[in-house]
């Protein structure tokens, strides 16, 4: 089991480097948020995976906290698009 | 013999959420047009995470760990639509300007 966990975490990885692409190339500032927000959750499982790896509790307190702020991110850089400022 | 079960149905379930993952990283990289882009990603996404936390709760068993991957996965399953919903509506508006 915990060899398994190890396997997923490493092709989640790649998935996530996958996406960086996207990031990097999109045509349109949507494409760009899309691309890390899909790495977001991505790195949400990562983190979930390796608490029960490492079997350390506390690490799916950082999960919670990083969804959050993933989100307040995509909502602040939507924002900033919508009006041009963040006022 | 119960530990066996867990593990099998947890791999079961995390198996498929890695292939939901890879769905959505696939329509990212390969849809021609943003709207179907959001589409594609937000349903990955959303079912991916989900059904890796579901298996990481039958892994764990009933324990205080349990709810706090279910406040996770609502969490994000409050979230993701909301954004790729966001992001919609922005990009929408940008288009028909």
């Amino acid at each position: 089991m915990l060899n398994f966990l190890l396997g997923s975490t490493l092709i989640l990885s790649l998935l996530s480097l996958a996406s960086i692409y996207r990031a990097f190339q999109g045509p349109t500032p949507a494409d760009r948020i899309i691309a890390i927000n899909l790495m977001t959750t991505l790195v949400i499982a990562i983190i979930l995976m390796l608490s029960f790896y490492f079997s350390e509790e506390s690490f799916v307190d950082v999960a919670i906290l990083y969804a959050m702020i993933g989100f307040l991110m995509t909502v602040a850089v939507v924002k900033y698009l919508r009006k041009g400022s963040l006022k | 013999m119960i530990a066996l079960i867990q593990a099998i149905v947890a791999i079961i379930f995390i198996v498929a959420g890695l292939f939901f993952f890879l769905v959505g990283v696939l329509g990212l990289l390969r849809m021609p047009d943003v709207f179907s882009r959001i589409h594609t990603t937000t349903k990955g996404d959303t079912l991916g995470v989900g059904l890796v936390i579901i298996g990481l709760m039958v892994y764990s068993g009933f324990t205080a760990l349990t709810l706090k991957l279910f406040i996770t996965l609502i969490l994000v399953w409050l979230t993701t639509p909301t954004a790729a919903h966001l992001i919609a509506k922005s990009e929408y508006e940008r288009d028909a300007s």
